[in-house]
């Protein structure tokens, strides 16, 4: 499980760039296909790989071709930022409604039924879309703002007394990023019912479903079916309060705009997304502030960079490292001409350190712009809960920046394996409070 | 770094223009460089801004599944405030405009059968709704109202879909029924009209069998569509520090903010995902995103800098 990735992590020994790919022999054309792919035998799914994708990134990027083909899963793939945002965005070639992990819901019966957003094309993604884009949109979620702001504060206090000059030390997964947005989100989206537990398992389970059918997914089987059981039990009109982003999906129903078979399936998408890729990306940015202490202090100095140091761990993490597409016709990448319902899997984190697009890429840098990332996707599938992972990263960012003189690391950090998600099991981390 | 291709810059050249009918040309409008434009859904329209600063609104009436073209449908309206005559008198293949948008305040909600109701060229949103009726296989039906037949610029489609298409013109006098069209339709039936005023203020009487959710009309003319555009520089002014920067009107703030230091985080570079928002202290935002209503365009506090830009001399920002 344990695997030390990236930048400047003292434990790890290593000074920012990924390992060289000079040890992976297997890039050369590809014979079986009377095209320019360039063929690179590698399992991105493997556990080692999934610790640490980075130097497997980068024999990605540089196999010389914008196109690439892993024999392995019998698939394409795609790594350079300028092809991998065309994919996403080109909707209209690339499919998501057969599926966006591996599995191809043309021919096979996905574990669940599909979602009517992520798992979706238009014109059929069109309405469950509109609603979320008004309902989590960065003025809706304003009146949640001063909310989220105190109970930050809150969690912070918690966690380090009322002391001052003193040192905690923690875990910062387990204290921080698994504690606050499900302190925040299930009462947003208005969840009454209790069984908060489920939510990370189920997120997680779903993530790595995307994934071939390996040992993440076997494994859990089983237990996941009272979970989705309990989800399923969250997503009526009757379960949820009020007020919250679920009524507000249940509200579009009286308005015709959201059918009544429609709106407890968008429900169960806030449950499935929000919540692990938010604990993954509060991760993140502990992570690398934690391997920057120069960076926490310019930030300590300035915490009108928060947003921006939460983007630039996103566009160094990738929380969500992958997703797949189906192409709906004869289509070209790169001079390649890929047939009609073929899967291409789509690296999100390589994109997003592709030296093609990003100065010294593996630097986390906050004189950087980081516009641009694809790490929460881009175009109509673009992450509809983006504004709430912002909200929610920059509040607990600037209740532990007012409490936090400085932090470092306590002990190794340990790698968090999912078939889709880059994160931590592990941060200890040695607080420093003023 | 930039990449030219997401730099994208809000001029569209005409490609094509077609006369459709008597007093109806349609425009194919494209990117200077062929990309990609952004996506909209039936109901969208944008905002055109023509060469006088003219700025007008447009049901896009397309096909969504071409990303790299838009196509409106003008009609000519001799008593207008010019700038559909701009359109025909003087614009040519190969001349530029700029837009905004798209927008969508008529979207297609999901239904088990669509009642189609055009007056005129109120045809242009439903075209697409059609289209995309046809694709999810879901019963339509449509009214298509107009003067008289030459004026009328689709149509074709009363052959191409005979049974569904009813065309009445009113030149000899009388007056469709929309009641009588409409009949008793299935209870989760809705309802998208557009056309013109007297069409759609007598359409919650005609379609009284339906509850008024189920109706959706979509008007030609929206207050803030008659606001012409300057294209002289303008002033940013940002609050905190007071600083003044000039921006040239073709310049993105993004971009004018950036090349004086300050970067504004964005994430689509084209008004639809809201990530740049700035607040608005002083000034008056010519709004080019896809985020915004009406009443939010109106309360002027807020503006999405990688699309939009200045009315007035100056923009006073909270940066």
């Amino acid at each position: 499980m344990t695997s030390l990735a990236a930048s400047r992590c003292p434990f790890s020994g290593a000074t920012g760039a990924p390992s060289s790919s000079a040890d992976g022999p297997a890039t050369h054309e590809a014979p079986r296909i009377a095209s320019t792919a360039a063929v690179v035998d590698v399992d991105p799914f493997d556990e080692a790989v999934l610790a640490n994708p980075h130097p497997m990134h980068e024999q990605l990027r540089e196999a010389g071709r914008d196109l690439v083909y892993l024999p392995q899963y019998d698939t394409y793939a795609v790594a350079r930022y300028e092809v991998v945002r065309e994919t996403l965005e080109n909707w209209q070639d690339f499919a998501s409604g057969a599926g966006v992990g591996l599995s191809n819901f043309n021919r096979e019966e996905p574990w669940r039924a599909p979602s009517l957003l992520l798992e979706a094309d238009p014109p059929r993604h069109d309405a469950p879309r509109a609603a979320l884009e008004k309902i989590l949109g960065p003025r809706r979620l304003r009146h949640y703002e001063s909310g989220w702001m105190d109970t930050a504060h809150r969690l912070v206090d918690s966690l380090l007394g009322q002391g001052i000059g003193s040192t905690r030390e923690l875990d910062a997964v387990t204290a921080i990023s698994e504690v606050y947005p499900l302190q925040v989100f299930p009462d947003a989206v208005g969840l009454t019912q209790g069984g908060l537990e489920n939510l990370l398992p189920y997120g997680n389970f779903a993530f790595n479903a995307f994934g071939p059918r390996n040992r993440l997914v076997t494994d859990e089987m089983e237990s996941i079916k009272p979970v989705m059981a309990w989800v399923a039990q969250q997503c009526p009109r009757e379960a949820l309060s009020a007020e919250g982003f679920g009524a507000d999906i249940w509200a579009r129903t009286d308005h015709r705009d959201l059918t009544e078979e429609q709106a407890p399936m968008i429900v169960r998408s806030l449950l499935t997304a929000g919540v692990d890729t938010t604990v993954y990306g509060i991760s993140a940015v502990l992570y690398h502030l934690a391997s920057n202490p120069e960076q926490y202090q310019r930030l300590r100095n300035d915490p009108s960079l928060v947003r921006r140091a939460f983007e630039e761990a996103l566009r160094l993490e990738s929380p969500v490292q992958t997703f797949f597409r189906t192409t709906t016709r004869e289509v070209s990448i790169g001079g390649t001409t890929l047939p009609t319902d073929q899967k291409v899997l789509m690296f999100l984190g390589a994109a997003n350190r592709d030296p093609r697009r990003w100065e010294n890429p593996d630097a986390f840098d906050l004189d950087r712009n980081p516009s641009g990332h694809v790490a929460f996707g881009s175009g109509i599938h673009q992450c509809a809960g983006q504004h709430v992972a912002r909200l929610e990263a920059a509040c607990i960012l600037i209740a532990l920046l007012e409490r936090v003189e400085h932090l470092e690391f306590a002990a190794a950090p340990e790698r968090k394996i999912n078939n889709t998600l880059l994160g931590w099991a592990s941060l200890p981390l040695r607080l420093h409070t003023t | 770094m930039h990449d030219s291709i997401y730099q994208h810059g809000d001029d569209l050249v005409i490609t094509q223009r077609t006369p459709v009918s008597d007093s109806v040309v349609e425009l194919t409008l494209q990117r200077g460089n062929g990309g990609r434009l952004p996506d909209w859904a039936p109901g969208a329209h944008i905002d055109l801004i023509l060469p006088s600063g003219r700025v007008r609104q447009y049901s896009l009436c397309g096909d969504r599944w071409q990303a790299h073209q838009y196509r409106v449908a003008v009609q000519r309206d001799p008593r207008g405030s010019g700038g559909s005559q701009e359109i025909h008198d003087q614009l040519r293949v190969g001349d530029r405009v700029r837009f905004g948008g798209p927008r969508n305040n008529f979207r297609l909600a999901p239904a088990t059968e669509y009642r189609f109701i055009a007056g005129g060229i109120g045809i242009t949103p439903l075209l697409p709704m059609i289209q995309q009726a046809e694709h999810l296989n879901i019963l339509w039906r449509l009214l298509y109202l107009g003067r008289d037949q030459r004026r009328m610029a689709y149509r074709q489609l009363a052959s191409r879909y005979s049974n569904q298409v009813t065309v009445h013109t009113s030149g000899h006098g009388h007056r469709a029924s929309v009641k009588q069209w409409l009949g008793t339709p299935d209870p989760h039936t809705l309802v998208y009209a557009c056309g013109p005023e007297h069409l759609l203020d007598a359409l919650p009487d005609e379609c009284a069998v339906l509850p008024p959710s189920q109706l959706r009309l979509e008007r030609f003319s929206s207050p803030l569509a008659d606001v012409p555009v300057s294209r002289e520089s303008f002033d940013i002014v940002l609050s905190r520090s007071g600083r003044r920067i000039t921006a040239k009107s073709s310049d993105s703030v993004v971009n004018v903010l950036s090349d004086a230091g300050i970067d504004v985080i964005t994430s689509c570079s084209r008004g639809v995902c809201g990530t740049c928002e700035v607040g608005v202290i002083e000034g008056r935002v010519d709004h080019r995103d896809a985020l915004l209503d009406d009443d939010e365009r109106s309360r002027n506090d807020c503006m999405f800098p990688c699309v939009s830009r200045s009315l007035s001399d100056s923009l006073v920002l909270d940066l």
